[in-house]
């Protein structure tokens, strides 16, 4: 028997999670967790399909995958800059209450 | 000779032109160096007229008859239009007699006008007048030909309307121009349709002229609508023109009123030569006037001649007798004896017509000089009623006046005017087409008799009327002068025209006299010449028992007066052709020009008014259009766009996990969707 | 380089006018009229050495091919009688303004860029520059009557404007169809594909059918017809003549109309002679109403630019009268030769002749502090002999008086209708006799008669004066007894037209 659907079972738990995190939390950072979770969720979707797969490519799963780690650090980076510098100019790091984007 | 006769013929116009030239140039201070600068002009031209008319007087064959001088004018697109000189007999004894009259009487005007500021003005006026009238005796083109009776009719306006200060002068020089303009085109009609149909307006160019048999006998070939050919439709047109310029009825209305001239225009213009040009162009276009009609027929247009020149002459006549104005009556007299000359070419004598034309010149410009001399002598006074006597102060111009009246009124034997009435009342007599006009220029006669011996009578017999005024006295010689010289002109040409050697009419016709005192005695004459004889005997006598006078109250009725006062009114107005004018042709002409205007005002303005109106109109509809349309559908999208937005934007919390929820909820949706449909 | 040298010299007379600072009016108006007056002298050699075989002048610049817009001019005979008269007049006039205290930096630079359009639609054989130098006239004019003119001048400049604009409209889309549907605005082109019945099968095969020929020439005669003016598109005209300053009114007048008349000539005769053929009796009845109706509105008005203006609209009905008739079918030879030349030579006297009535009136007008009723005159030909005598000059040939030089035009005209039409010469000789009537009455009214008080010391004119009217009588005097002169310039187009009128089947 196949590992994919318990793999693709974990990953979905994994988005899940991820998912409520984003939506449930107030405090950015943990917001920011979630998103990790999310995204790690879908690397693991690509390198089960790619490993589970009837003629796997040997270089452009892992390729993109590597890609998609380096990019979420970059933005897990950005990210928390972006919060660092909103802490200091309003004093809060709770989402909820930034709502400078209202219509 | 040859080569130096077109230069002579040329010279005979071309001389007083130059002469009015450089008057015109010359201010009026400078005015009396202009009498000897025209006078030496004209008599120059006048040696020039007698010298080619000398070389006419060989008579003989057509080629010598006719010497055409034509030259080419302009030429629109290829055609060519030509314009010439003639030397002819008819032109040469008219520009003979026209350089000859004209030469005296600009020296009568030395005197007469002496004392006009505008002396020099005056001298160039009557040596353009001259000038044109030599160039339309001398052209070979019927378009030169109305080109110098057109520049006669200016010179005419310009002297007429010479005292332009005095309102009645001004006055009368507009009625003389438009009076002959309507003429004028009636002339530019009938040239336009010769050029139309034989596509020249020369009268003589080796065969190919208008008045040589080719041109005419094609003119006559061609029949226009009213069933008349086109040789006698378009005489009828230049016999308008005539008419015009020659005072036929109903065109004569200016000629009276022209005497508001100074006398020597009267006499020059007005009696002597302008007058005669409307003659003239008949006699000139005599042969188209009479071909067409057989031996024994009658052409039209001559009939049409005759007729206007009876009535003319039996109508100027009646009203002269009740004129009171001494120029006025001469007035009437020369639109009477212009009408003689009328007859006499519609009856077929052209002879007869130009031997009137040339005596009659004659006399009467010394008449008109005589009566000048009077007026000139009462100090302005021209009213008749008020003369008388002057007999005593003024033996000189009463001998001059005399000869000139007795050639007039038909004095038998020694005066001109006798042989030239005769020769007219003889050709009248002999016309097939009716006795009509012989018998209104009969009546003619015997009332220019008559009232010529009224005016004498009132001018030079019985006593002084005039209340308390200074003496009349007697012109100076340069006056005396020429009013001798003409008197002697009057009794000579007497030799040129009897019956006995009719050297005149042989010499127009072109061949030989022969004398032959026979014809004085021929029965047919010597029943004219008794007639004659007659007609002056009764009218001199009627007229010296109704007139004669001894009072010396000028405000005495005249007799016609007191015995018919209603005949002597109409007489007095001329037969209310005048008022007639006024009340009805001025009238017309002043509706048409208001006509016009209210037209102006009232349709075309407001036609304007009403583009422009509905030009605005169309633009407040487009401009309602746009605001109401499209103005407003652009606010209202754009309004809806605003609310919308807000409404939408009043959705946005500004907080990431409200759209993130919604991106959840509707992938969510997507998701159960594909999966929907894939099932 | 002539064509060049015309466009372009006034312009640059202009645009140094406007450069020129501070100078003074009177030396700027002054020299307006010197540089005006240096074509004369160009058109004058390029004359002498005149072969009626070959055009004058010529100048072609392909702008826009793919447009069809081509800029091509080229001057022949019938050019240059217009070129001269443009050259004439414009000189003319800016003197009467430089005298009468008109002139200035401004007048003259517009008169010269007046002047340079002139010469352009004088020049121009494709539509697309003619109508652009016919559109760019109006605008000078347009000015000059506004800033210059009389109380009523801004309402009569804006129907000027208006209403001679509306005619240009008509003719822009006339001439659209015309390049969509034959494909060329060349009016050579065009005069080509009309003689041989092309322009009428093309836009027999175009979706408007034979119709839209009709409306496009109907249009374009429309565009004309305003310009010169025929009744009844003249309504503009009196207002405008009037309420101009008289040197404005003699460019109106001695020039503006004239385009009008060159357009008849030019286009409307070689392009739509099936437009005048087939119409042939109802245009010269139009035309004889312009002659009687222009005559008798004259004999009416009082005010003298006013009687002025109608005998312009009344000596223009003649050119127009010879035009119909020339297109009448199966006219001869001479006749359409004759009303030809008639109307060419009429355009160019009646130019001359009119300027210099109105130089006159600018005259009188600065005389009696603006009056110029008649009845506000009186005798003061006493005082102006030499203003009564050369305004006499003018006013007779006006009439027609033969020796000056409204007669031959006339002649001819007369000469040529009679040949084709001899009714129509008739009425139109009625006209004859009521201009007549309404030059002698206005001798008799303003210059004849007891002097009237109000002018007892009126001046006559000085010698400055006398100079600028000079040249203008000379003219009139040299063509009454010389017009082949003028013919000369004109007859071998006359013969070309006359050809192509009689092939017109």
């Amino acid at each position: 028997m196949s590992p994919l659907p318990f793999l693709l079972t974990l990953s979905s738990v994994l988005f899940a999670i991820g998912l409520f995190a984003v939506l449930s939390r107030r405090n950015a950072i943990l917001i920011l967790v979630g998103i990790e979770l999310m995204l790690n969720a879908g690397n693991l979707n690509f390198i089960a399909f790619w490993r589970f797969s009837p003629h796997p490519d040997p270089v452009a799963a892992p390729v993109f995958v590597l890609f998609s780690i380096a990019v979420a650090a970059a933005e897990a980076a950005v990210g928390l800059a972006i919060i660092l510098l909103l802490f200091r100019h309003t004093r809060t790091s709770r989402i909820n209450q930034l709502n400078s984007l209202r219509g | 000779m040859a080569d130096a006769l077109p230069i002579l013929l040329w010279l005979v116009p071309l001389l007083p032109f130059a002469a009015a030239g450089i008057l015109a140039f010359l201010p009026d201070a400078a005015g009396r160096r202009a009498a000897p600068l025209a006078i030496g002009a004209i008599a120059a031209s006048c040696v020039c007229a007698f010298l080619v008319f000398g070389t006419t007087l060989g008579g003989g064959h057509e080629a010598v008859a006719h010497r055409a001088f034509n030259f080419p004018w302009f030429t629109f697109g290829e055609v060519p239009l030509q314009l010439g000189l003639l030397l002819d007999p008819l032109g040469a004894a008219m520009a003979a007699m026209v350089t000859f009259v004209s030469a005296w009487i600009f020296v009568y005007s030395i005197g007469y006008m002496e004392t006009d500021r505008r002396f020099g003005r005056f001298f160039g006026f009557l040596s353009l007048f001259a000038g044109a009238m030599l160039l339309l005796v001398l052209s070979n083109s019927l378009l030169l030909l109305f080109i110098a009776w057109e520049l006669v009719g200016l010179a005419s306006y310009l002297l007429i309307g010479f005292y332009f200060d005095k309102p009645a002068a001004a006055a009368a020089a507009q009625k003389a121009f438009i009076t002959t303009r309507i003429g004028d085109l009636a002339f530019l009609l009938g040239m336009l349709w010769l050029y139309s149909d034989a596509g020249t307006l020369l009268f003589y160019d080796n065969g190919a002229g208008l008045l040589e048999s080719d041109a005419l006998a094609s003119l006559a070939g061609i029949t226009t609508g009213g069933g008349l050919a086109v040789s006698a439709a378009a005489s009828l047109l230049l016999l308008v023109g005539a008419m015009g310029k020659s005072g036929q009825v109903p065109l004569h209305v200016w000629l009276p009123d022209a005497m508001e001239g100074p006398t020597p225009v009267s006499a020059l213009i007005h009696a002597a030569t302008m007058v005669a040009a409307g003659v003239f162009l008949v006699a000139r276009m005599h042969p188209l006037f009479s071909v067409g009609a057989a031996p024994d027929e009658v052409a039209p247009a001559l009939a049409a001649t005759a007729w206007v020149g009876a009535a003319t002459a039996l109508f100027a006549a009646i009203v002269a007798v009740g004129q009171n104005d001494i120029k006025r009556i001469l007035a009437y007299s020369t639109i009477s004896q212009l009408g003689f000359m009328m007859v006499a070419l519609g009856t077929g004598g052209m002879g007869a017509g130009m031997f009137h034309l040339i005596a009659h010149a004659f006399f009467k410009a010394l008449l008109f000089l005589s009566a000048g001399s009077v007026i000139h002598g009462c100090r302005g006074e021209q009213d008749i009623r008020r003369m008388g006597g002057l007999v005593k102060e003024m033996p000189w111009t009463f001998l001059t006046y005399a000869t000139g009246m007795m050639a007039l009124a038909g004095f038998p034997f020694v005066f001109s005017g006798f042989w030239s009435k005769e020769a007219v009342l003889h050709s009248a007599e002999q016309w097939p087409g009716g006795h009509g006009p012989f018998l209104l220029a009969v009546a003619a006669a015997l009332l220019t008799a008559f009232y010529m011996t009224r005016q004498a009578l009132l001018v030079f017999f019985g006593r002084a009327r005039k209340p308390g005024v200074l003496h009349p006295h007697e012109s100076p010689a340069s006056m005396l002068t020429p009013m001798f010289v003409l008197a002697a002109g009057t009794i000579l040409l007497v030799v040129v025209g009897t019956p006995a050697w009719p050297w005149l009419e042989s010499y127009l016709a072109g061949h030989p006299a022969s004398l032959d005192f026979g014809a004085l005695i021929r029965p047919e004459s010597l029943k004219l010449i008794a007639l004659s004889l007659a007609l002056v005997t009764t009218g001199v006598g009627l007229g010296w028992k109704v007139f004669q006078r001894e009072d010396s109250d000028s405000t005495l009725p005249d007799p016609i007066e007191h015995r018919t006062p209603g005949l002597w009114k109409a007489l007095g107005a001329a037969l209310y052709f005048d008022a007639f004018n006024n009340a009805v042709v001025i009238r017309l002409c002043a509706l048409c020009g208001a006509l016009a205007a209210a037209l102006e005002r009232f349709f075309f303005l407001p036609l304007l008014a009403l583009g422009e109106s509905l030009g605005a109109a169309f633009a407040r509809i487009t401009g309602e259009a746009d605001h109401r349309a499209l103005n407003r559908g652009f606010n209202g999208v754009c309004d809806a766009l605003r609310s919308g937005a807000s409404a939408t934007s009043r959705r946005q919390s500004g907080r990431p996990q409200t759209y993130l929820r919604a991106i959840g909820i509707g992938m969510a949706a997507l998701v159960f969707l594909y999966l929907w449909i894939s099932w | 380089m002539l064509i060049l040298f015309l466009l372009l010299f006034p312009l640059l007379g202009a645009a140094l006018l406007g450069a020129w600072r501070g100078a003074n009016p009177r030396v700027a108006g002054w020299m307006s009229v010197l540089w005006s007056a240096v074509p004369i002298l160009a058109l004058k050699a390029a004359a002498l050495g005149y072969d009626p075989g070959v055009p004058l002048a010529q100048w072609h610049l392909a702008w826009m091919p793919m447009a069809g817009m081509d800029l091509r001019f080229e001057a022949d005979g019938l050019s240059l009688v217009f070129l001269m008269l443009t050259a004439f007049v414009t000189p003319f006039a800016l003197a009467v303004a430089a005298r009468v205290g008109n002139g200035g930096r401004a007048f003259g630079a517009l008169a010269l860029i007046l002047q340079a359009m002139l010469f352009g639609v004088f020049t121009a054989r494709h539509f697309i520059p003619w109508f652009l130098c016919w559109e760019l006239t109006l605008i000078p004019a347009w000015l000059l009557i506004r800033l210059w003119g009389g109380p009523g001048a801004p309402k009569a400049g804006a129907r000027f404007f208006i209403v001679t604009l509306a005619g240009s409209i008509a003719m822009l889309i006339g001439f659209l169809a015309i390049q969509l549907v034959a494909g060329t605005m060349d009016f050579d082109a065009l005069a080509d594909m009309a003689k041989d019945g092309q322009l009428a099968e093309a836009f027999s095969e175009s979706p408007g059918g034979s119709m839209a020929l009709l409306w496009v020439a109907a249009g374009i005669f429309l565009g004309l017809a305003v310009k010169v003016p025929l009744v009844p598109l003249h309504a503009w005209l009196p207002g405008a003549y009037a309420e101009a300053p008289s040197p404005v009114t003699m460019l109106l007048t001695g020039l503006l109309s004239k385009m009008g008349v060159y357009g008849f000539l030019r286009i409307m005769l070689p392009v739509f002679p099936d437009f005048l053929h087939d119409r042939a009796p109802w245009l010269g009845g139009l035309a004889l109403v312009t002659i009687v109706y222009g005559a008798l509105a004259a004999l009416a008005a009082t005010d003298l630019k006013r009687i002025l203006a109608y005998s312009s609209v009344n000596h223009l009905g003649y050119c127009m009268l010879a035009l119909f008739t020339a297109a009448v079918p199966g006219a001869g030879e001479s006749a359409i030769s004759a009303a030809i030349s008639g109307a060419v030579l009429q355009a160019f006297n009646h130019g001359v002749i009119a300027s210099t009535l109105f130089a006159g009136v600018a005259f009188l007008e600065a005389r009696s502090g603006g009056l110029r009723n008649l009845n506000d005159f009186g005798g003061i030909r006493s005082r102006t002999p030499v203003l009564c005598g050369l305004m006499g000059i003018a006013l007779f040939a006006s009439l027609g008086l033969p020796g000056l030089a409204g007669f031959p035009g006339e002649f001819l005209i007369f000469l040529g209708v009679f040949g084709i039409r001899p009714v129509f010469a008739a009425i139109a000789a009625l006209g004859l006799l009521f201009t007549a009537v309404f030059v002698v009455r206005l001798v008799k009214q303003v210059f004849n008669g007891p002097l009237t008080p109000a002018h007892a010391a009126i001046r006559d004119l000085d010698n400055g004066e006398r100079a600028i009217l000079a040249p203008a009588v000379l003219v009139i005097i040299a063509i009454g007894v010389l017009p082949q002169i003028v013919l000369h310039w004109s007859n071998p187009w006359t013969v070309w037209i006359t050809d192509f009128l009689q092939l017109i089947p």
